[in-house]
């Protein structure tokens, strides 16, 4: 306070402050680093528990049909076919839902609705109900993430109690009527790819519809706006216009849930049935490697090669997962980027 | 503009007839059309989120509900402090997986949220610009896309089979693996959002990086961050597959008196999302029911932190 010209609210730090600082700044990218290496960590970690039975089964291992502890028989095909067929059939389901619910969300489709209504009464811009537009679409919007919010137990659990006797008479009429085409080949059982598919679907639903609707949303109004001076409608516009812009975002979230559906556990291993078979009917049973490896590592004991296999078929999984998020990533940082110019 | 004395029938060359709005043209039409099946699909994908609740209420309601007497007792409390019934049991419930996941997504928080948050700093302040950072950035993005039952596994190899036992750590540390990325990611977002003219005034005035961050970005970000954090603890609580196998399942209390001190960490511990898996394959009626209630009270609880999470950042800073 000696010196006259210094202002009493701002000050050089002290020397005590600037260590302080050095020590905060140096934690906080430590932790950084610890992202980077916790991840490498795990990634190494599941390998090595996993090299005793890659060295004992090899690529043998990713080509077997049987799983057997008692005769040391593993082989994890069924379970790959299994996994990305539930994981296909759910993305062909999710995806035809996903993107209809994004255009749906992006055109604005209910708050229009909304306004309209309003209009008839003449109350739209009024103090309270002028909001409403807005409101239900924000609603609309909040309700279709709440679907990603729902744990996958809970899922599972649904499944079992309605899904199952739901789609038992359409798959009888279906198998009975059309057995000859080979998706509705075998009886329909309850447990099955069908119905874990089927869930799957829904699970995956908000992140296709919530990835496509920002990619919609980011299309350049020009564009649209170009489109409908010409004289097209508002769907020509979408199909010609609007999709086909957006068609890189779209797609990068189909293949980000794709990612998410290969690794889904609980439901499928509720739903799947967990019978190591290869059948393209889609009423047969089968089991995926997620489901595998909940249902099989709580007893696998400390036995180093009954952990060793089970841990092999984690190392495929985490494979075949970031191999697909990592494509899924790259495409949408592509889109995004593509559409910077056109602004 | 047209000259007066143009030619009106020039006009016709773009045929006025063509842009006329008729519902009879198939372009109308099918414009409709499409219209119409994209409101149908949209609202036959919110049927399962209904569907869903419906059950919850319904199956679940059924044993939680009995409306006699005075409101307080329309609720079965005892689901919430006793043990889950064995096979052939009445009555029971499931207050041991409901503090099991409480202590476990707790073990998880102190882990993440920590962790999540220094990181994040670094992330969206430190070294925005620099190679680690986005190296970080992708390690974050690649682990929220992390199948779940990987980080069981990973637990599994980490812990239990270093400890030899299964244990709510073990558990602990195969949720903390599935909330880092959300805590990280929507953190560094928040930390972002903070007008840079406040943290250069604080810079101004001779305060260190570190103060303002501790006195300036921090608080204002922090509605962001605690987003964040309920997005990430409500996927915490919802999850089961990490858990089937660090943390098991165990059918007592994880501790013998009520105090903080006698909690058995390193013992198996039930979970709620565990308790509905276990008990929905059961062949007794009371297990199943109990598999509802206990799906009821964690749906309620995962959706509730989820909205109120939600609704703190929608009334957040403006740039």
């Amino acid at each position: 306070m000696d010196h006259p010209t210094r202002s009493p609210i701002s000050r050089p730090p002290t020397p005590f402050e600037r260590v302080t600082d050095r020590v905060f700044r140096f934690a906080c990218s430590a932790f950084a680093w610890l992202t980077i290496i916790v991840m490498a960590y795990i990634v190494l970690q599941i390998t090595w528990k996993a090299s005793p039975a890659i060295s004992e089964y090899g690529a043998g291992f990713l080509s077997g049909r049987k799983w057997d502890p008692n005769t040391s028989e593993y082989g994890i095909l069924p379970e790959i076919w299994g996994t990305l067929y539930s994981s296909l059939l759910a993305l062909f389901i999710g995806s035809f839902f996903g993107i209809a619910v994004a255009v749906f969300l992006s055109e604005g489709y209910l708050g229009n609705f909304v306004f309209r209504v309003l209009k008839l009464f003449g109350i739209q811009f009024h103090r309270f109900w002028g909001k409403l537009p807005a409101w239900s679409e924000a609603t609309l919007k909040n309700l279709v993430e709440l679907l990603a919010a729902i744990p996958s137990v809970v899922y599972g659990l649904w499944g079992i109690f309605v899904v199952m006797p739901m789609l038992r008479e359409p798959c009888n009429w279906l198998h009975e009527n059309m057995e000859w085409f080979p998706l509705f080949s075998t009886r329909y059982q309850g447990p099955g790819m069908l119905t874990a598919s089927f869930v799957l679907a829904i699970m995956i639903l908000p992140t296709i519809s919530a990835i496509a609707r920002d990619a919609l949303v980011a299309v350049p109004p020009k564009l649209r706006e170009a489109s409908y001076g010409l004289g097209a409608t508002r769907w020509e516009t979408i199909l010609s216009v609007v999709l086909p812009t957006a068609s890189g975002g779209i797609f990068g979230g189909i293949v980000l849930a794709f990612g998410r559906a290969l690794g889904e556990t609980m439901a499928l291993a509720m739903l799947v049935g967990n019978m190591n078979t290869i059948d393209v009917s889609i009423f047969s049973p089968a089991n995926t490697l997620a489901a595998l490896l909940a249902n099989n590592f709580s007893e696998a004991g400390s036995d180093e090669m009954k952990v060793g296999v089970l841990m092999y078929a984690g190392v495929v999984l985490m494979a075949i997962t970031l191999f697909v998020n990592m494509i899924g990533s790259l495409i949408l940082q592509r889109a995004t980027k593509g559409l910077k110019g056109m602004r | 503009m047209a000259s007066p004395d143009k030619d009106p029938s020039s006009l016709s060359e773009i045929e006025l007839t063509r842009l006329e709005h008729s519902l009879r043209k198939p372009r109308t039409l099918l414009s409709g059309f499409l219209t119409l099946v994209t409101t149908v699909l949209t609202f036959t994908a919110l049927v399962p989120l209904f569907s869903v609740v419906f059950m919850l209420f319904y199956r679940g309601g059924s044993t939680m509900f009995e409306f006699s007497g005075y409101p307080w007792e329309w609720v079965r409390w005892s689901l919430f402090y006793e043990l889950p019934p064995a096979a052939f049991d009445d009555g029971g419930g499931f207050g041991n997986a409901l503090v099991g996941t409480l202590i476990m997504v707790a073990i998880a928080a102190l882990i993440s949220v920590p962790f999540g948050i220094m990181a994040s700093i670094f992330l969206a302040e430190l070294g925005a610009q620099s190679k680690t950072a986005s190296v970080v950035r992708f390690c974050a993005k690649v682990l929220s896309g992390f199948p779940s039952i990987l980080a069981g596994v990973f637990a599994y190899g980490a812990v239990v089979l270093v400890t030899g036992k299964f244990s709510a750590y073990a558990g602990g540390v195969a949720l903390s693996i599935l909330m880092l990325p959300v805590v990280m990611l929507t953190s560094e977002e928040a930390i972002r959002m903070v007008p840079s003219r406040m943290k250069e005034a604080s810079i101004g005035m001779g305060a260190t990086q570190t103060q303002t961050m501790w006195y300036v970005t921090l608080p204002t970000a922090l509605p962001g961050i605690i987003t964040g954090v309920m997005l990430a603890v409500a996927r915490a609580a919802g999850e089961t597959a990490p858990l089937l196998f660090t943390a098991l399942f165990s059918n007592y209390w994880s501790m013998s008196t009520w105090s903080p001190t006698s909690l058995e960490l390193n013992e198996p511990t039930a979970s709620m999302a565990v308790l509905i898996y276990n008990f929905s394959s059961s062949f007794v009626d009371n297990q199943k029911e109990m598999a509802w209630s206990a799906s009821l009270v964690l749906v309620l609880v995962v959706l509730m932190t989820n909205l109120i999470g939600k609704s703190l950042s929608s009334s957040g800073p403006k740039r």
